[in-house]
Parts: C-alpha cells; sequence; structure tokens
C-alpha cells in the first residue's frame, strides 16, 4: 500500500485532505469540485491538480498572429508582455519553407571550405564546448513594414513591431568551434545555411564569428522550440533575424559573400537615390511604447506609459517620451539591468486630462545614435524602402479616450 | 574573502560564516582533492582556498567532433555564389524551362510570372528606366528588375524550389527554369541555351544597384 492511498483513505475519513502532501485528485471526496474559470469562491473548494507543464490562467490567451502560414510571419503579441523576456510559446515566427522537424539524434553540423579540417559536429559534440547564456533581441529586418508602408490606424503593438523577441540563449560561441576545424586566413566570410525546405542561406564577415556570435541550442532554460531553429540556430547579436540562420547545418568558410537570394533580392534596402543597401546588418535603435496603445479606450487620470526599447548596436542609454506630438520630451525611467543588444523596458507616469494627446517614444543608444522621427526616415530611405523601419512610433488618444495608431505621424 | 573569514573565526563574532566554514569544510571532504598545479600547491591550506583556478583550456580540444567525409560534403555543398563557383555541370532550354515553370511554377507564382500572393512576382522589367524602388513602393521586385547576379538564380531555385519539393529538380532542369526565367524578363533571348559559362557571362539589369551598407551608428541617421 503506497503512501499516497494511505494519506487518501486517512483523508476521506478525516476530511483533511488539504492539509496532506500528495492528494491525488481522483480520491478526493465526492462532490468536491476543483476551481474553474468564472466558479465559486476559490477559497472554499480544492484548486485543480499538478499537471506536467502549466498552462496559462483560463482568463489569458495571448497568441501570435497569423497562425498557419507557410512561408511569413506570425506576430508576436508584445502589447501582453511584462518585462523584457519573451515567453518561450509567443516568440515570434518566420519562416521560408515552414518549420522543420528535426530529430536532434540525427541533427549534425558541417563545417567545411577555408578550414584546416572539414569537420562534423553532433548535437551533444556541440554540448561539450564551453557554453554561454546571454540575452538579446532577434528581430526581423521587415519589423515595422505595417507602420510604415501598410500603416493603418487599428494595428496593434503587435501587428507593428511584433517581429521582436528577447530572452535568455544558450549555447557555445562560434569562435570556439571555428578553432576546432582551423580558419585559414584567406576565409573573410562564413556560409551559414539552414536544414529547412528553404536551406536558408546568408553570408556573414567572418569577424562577426570572432566577435559573439552563438550557435544556441537553448532559449529561457529550455531547448529552442522548432519553430525557432530546433536543435540548433545560429544567434549572431544585434543583427537582422534573417542571418540568424534557424535549423543551422552547414558553415562554410569562404573568400567573398555568395550573394543569395536572401542577400540581394531581399532583405536589401532601396534608397532614394537609386541603389540598394546590401549587408544591412545591425538593427538600429528603436523603441515603442506597448502600453497604452491601439485598440484600447482610457479614462481620464493617471496611466503609466510603458513600452519597449532596443538597438543592434549595444545598450540603450536613454528613452524619451512625449504625450504631445513631440514638441515636449521626457525622460523615462529605465528598467535595470540594461544589457547589450537586449530589450528594455521604459515606464514614464502620465495624468490624461482628457484632451487630444500623441504619444512618441524615442530611444538613443550608447553611439549616440537618436530613433529619427518619421519625417526624418522617410526622407532618409524614401516611401519604398522595403526594410529597417525603425522612425518613432506614435499613438493618437482622441477626446472620447479612444486610441488609433499614428499613421505617417 | 579569506582574512574577513579567518577574523570571523578568532573573534567568533559571526555565527553565520561560521556555519557556512562549517559547510564548505564538509562540501571539501566529499570533493576529490584538487589537481596539484604550480605555484598554487606552496599557498597555506585554509578552509576557504581550496577552490583552485579552472584548469586552462587548450586553443582546440582535438577530441570533439569529428572529420567530415568526402560524401557528407558533396551532399550538402550546394551552393552557387555570384561568381558561379558551385555550378554543376548541365545546360538548359527555353522550351524546357516553359513546360516545367507550367507545370511546377505557375501555381504559385502565375502562369506569367505574375506572382499569386503571398508568393512573388518573378517577371517583369517595369520600370524601365532607373531604379526607383526607394522613392516609389508600387514596382514589384523581380527577377529582371532586382536581381543582381544570374548565377544566383541556379541558386536560389536549386535549393528552395519547387516550394513543395525542394531540391528534387535535375541540373538541367534548373538550367532550363533559368533559361525561361531570363529570356521572359528579356535578359537573353528564347534560343541561348544556359549552362554555367552562360550564367557567368550574363549582366544582370539590376547588377550595379547595390551599396555596402554604410550605417556606423552615431549621431547621423543614415
Amino acid at each position: 500500500m503506497s503512501d499516497e492511498t494511505r494519506v487518501s483513505r486517512r483523508a476521506l475519513l478525516t476530511g483533511a485532505a488539504l492539509t496532506a502532501g500528495g492528494v491525488l485528485l481522483e480520491r478526493l471526496p465526492l462532490g468536491a469540485t476543483p476551481a474553474g474559470p468564472a466558479s465559486i469562491d476559490p477559497s472554499t473548494v480544492p484548486g485543480t491538480a499538478t499537471t506536467a507543464t502549466s498552462a496559462r490562467s483560463p482568463f489569458e490567451n495571448p497568441a501570435r498572429t497569423p497562425a498557419g502560414i507557410l512561408t511569413g510571419p506570425a506576430y508576436s503579441p508584445i502589447q501582453e508582455f511584462s518585462g523584457t523576456i519573451t515567453p518561450n510559446d509567443l516568440v515570434f515566427e518566420r519562416h521560408h519553407g515552414g518549420v522543420a522537424i528535426i530529430d536532434p539524434k540525427q541533427y549534425k553540423l558541417l563545417i567545411h571550405g577555408l578550414v584546416d579540417r572539414s569537420m562534423v559536429f553532433t548535437l551533444e559534440d556541440l554540448k561539450r564546448f564551453p557554453s554561454v547564456s546571454r540575452v538579446h533581441f532577434i528581430e526581423c529586418s521587415g519589423n515595422g513594414r505595417n507602420g510604415y508602408r501598410e500603416a493603418k490606424p487599428g494595428h496593434t503593438p503587435q501587428m507593428i513591431d511584433g517581429l521582436t523577441s528577447n530572452g535568455e540563449w544558450t549555447g557555445v560561441p562560434l569562435s570556439l568551434v571555428l578553432r576546432e576545424v582551423g580558419v585559414k586566413k584567406s576565409a573573410t566570410w562564413f556560409l551559414a545555411e539552414g536544414g529547412d525546405a528553404a536551406k536558408l542561406s546568408r553570408s556573414i564577415p567572418i569577424e562577426k564569428a570572432w566577435d559573439d556570435a552563438l550557435l544556441v541550442y537553448a532559449f529561457n532554460g529550455e531547448p529552442l522550440r522548432p519553430a525557432n531553429g530546433y536543435p540548433m540556430r545560429l544567434l549572431l547579436p544585434g543583427f537582422e533575424a534573417n542571418t540568424c540562420v534557424k535549423w543551422l547545418r552547414r558553415i562554410k568558410l569562404v573568400d567573398q559573400p555568395n550573394m543569395s537570394r536572401d542577400e540581394t533580392a531581399k532583405y536589401t534596402d532601396p534608397l532614394p537615390d537609386g541603389t540598394a543597401r546590401q549587408f544591412s546588418f545591425v538593427m538600429d535603435a528603436k523603441s515603442i511604447i506597448t502600453r497604452p496603445s491601439a485598440p484600447s479606450r482610457i479614462q481620464r487620470g493617471w496611466h503609466e506609459i510603458s513600452g519597449l526599447a532596443w538597438t543592434g548596436r549595444g545598450k540603450i542609454v536613454r528613452v524619451d517620451v512625449s504625450t504631445d506630438g513631440g514638441k515636449q520630451w521626457f525622460a523615462a525611467e529605465l528598467q535595470e539591468p540594461i544589457l547589450s543588444k537586449a530589450h528594455t523596458r521604459f515606464r514614464l507616469m502620465w495624468e490624461w486630462d482628457g484632451r487630444s494627446a500623441t504619444l512618441m517614444s524615442r530611444a538613443v543608444d550608447e553611439t549616440g545614435y537618436v530613433q529619427p522621427s518619421f519625417a526624418e526616415f522617410e526622407a532618409g530611405r524614401g516611401p519604398g524602402t522595403d526594410f529597417h523601419f525603425n522612425h518613432i512610433r506614435s499613438w493618437i488618444v482622441r477626446p472620447d479616450g479612444v486610441i488609433e495608431y499614428g499613421v505617417g505621424v | 574573502m579569506i582574512a574577513r573569514s579567518r577574523m570571523a573565526v578568532v573573534t567568533g563574532a559571526a555565527l553565520v560564516t561560521l556555519i557556512a566554514l562549517i559547510g564548505l569544510a564538509s562540501c571539501k571532504r566529499e570533493t576529490p582533492p584538487a589537481q596539484s598545479s604550480g605555484a598554487l600547491a606552496n599557498e597555506p591550506q585554509t578552509a576557504l582556498a581550496d577552490a583552485r583556478p579552472a584548469p586552462s583550456v587548450p586553443t582546440r580540444f582535438g577530441t570533439i567532433g569529428r572529420r567530415a567525409t568526402d560524401a557528407e560534403i558533396h551532399a550538402w555543398n550546394i551552393d552557387v555564389n555570384a561568381s558561379g563557383d558551385g555550378l554543376p555541370a548541365g545546360r538548359g532550354t527555353y522550351a524546357r524551362g516553359a513546360t516545367l515553370f507550367a507545370a511546377q511554377c505557375a501555381p504559385c507564382h502565375g502562369s506569367h510570372g505574375e506572382g499569386i500572393p503571398p508568393f512573388p512576382k518573378l517577371i517583369g522589367r517595369e520600370p524601365r528606366d532607373g531604379f526607383p524602388f526607394g522613392r516609389e513602393a508600387k514596382y514589384a521586385k523581380t527577377i529582371g528588375n532586382y536581381w543582381p547576379y544570374a548565377t544566383t538564380v541556379y541558386d536560389y531555385i536549386n535549393r528552395a524550389m519547387p516550394f513543395p519539393a525542394p531540391g528534387s529538380l535535375h541540373p538541367d532542369d534548373v538550367y532550363s527554369l533559368v533559361a525561361f526565367l531570363l529570356a521572359e524578363n528579356e535578359i537573353v533571348d528564347r534560343r541561348t541555351v544556359i549552362d554555367a559559362r552562360a550564367l557567368r557571362n550574363i549582366r544582370m539589369p539590376a547588377h550595379d544597384r547595390f551599396v555596402v551598407d554604410n550605417r556606423v551608428g552615431g549621431h547621423v541617421f543614415r
């Protein structure tokens, strides 16, 4: 007879079930109903039993959107997040050939090209290297297209900037793995290629490999989710997410960029002078107020204005907030710790007086770079530019309290 | 740290520290003896001095991973770069490409390569003059007006297309599809046989339009 059964019998006899550890649900006295949503006072009935994995509260339903896309983005609900860490199941998605499902026992990484030894590493091999954990954002360089080229008043923070996520990545510095194969001096770039249906490939300057590039296998304490590259992806802190090749299966050391599709036909930035900017890897400083924001309606009185700021060039040093469309700016409070190439939470308390207001945030990074206004961005990049949309985002608060995205503001 | 804890033991004033020391001492008994290493061996042994610096690791471990076989490299070494390195033997024709395109590509890209959203337009030279994509959002980017190298058209089709069965095309099929797409984009004529040499010698309309990123952070917005 197990301890649990003994406890359960005693519980049935004495009614002391709630004081005993390890009571199983089915052994509770008849008539005891676990509390559910909109149930009776939860302090008067037993709660639900333990589960293998936690579900969200039935009152919380954050979701990426759209779902069911094989080649395209699913935006993360950034307006529903607190702090800076993105929950694993809500990290944004962007795939070019669907989510590859890879057996970790079959996984291997090939490194070849201009190396002393062409080598193959299994997942277990890569986990034998010294590991590091670092908090970084990862952002699609197409993030913000809905706030610029395809702007609508009803757009939410999710639809405007939901292609950025932040958390703690664990993996091995690429530099350590490259020392194992021995990189020839003639290698100036490396090609990173995925094992998905798109076999997505990008050329990266070798300097990034020696700097802070990581081969990551975990995010926020657990293995990567398949949608984010399980079992292994490249992480290039501060670089556009397309370069952080998921399902990484091959690294080839080369002496010139390949000029692959995703570094020429796509992920280049056409400019007003009749050129297209190429290898625009770094994500410049950016911020967005996530609360209050569309589609909410606010009441007069005090509100916390809160949002996220980040830069691919290091740390955020300042975020200014305006409630009058940029005439006056106030220094927002930045949540510590402020980490390099990571989301930074900013806050400012604001008393709304019931008149029209325009809420804006402006990030400044440690290089002195200031997030540009919409007008400055449009003049510099042109209405047709296609990536790296980092202009100031605006929320219009109408006198009735309804909030809309500030199109072209 | 060591000085402070010695003082604590001597004075007996810091009960918490004492408990910590007892804890560490018991840990020490369970820990295998640390490797003797040079200078540290002569240090006085105290309760808190038993953690030695981690052993230095070699630049190269030498025992992690294994050599790749030629067959493994051959199977995955699929990339074709701008210079045409990696292009295989084979040749393709417009006629064969047109047939393949209608059967395998048109369902997503349209029978005239016009693109069925979300799948992109492939064929078209508009606007004929200039490269106004930054100034105006209305022009779709195609192989004819925005793709800078003919060689990498081969690379992309070969690695990622057709969407439901990537990697299934024979090199002659890929060359034929490139022949069809280049001809429809008015870059070669329909009689041109496409092979590795031909692709290396084609100059695409957008070839000179790409400039390397000049953003460096700091006060100037670019």
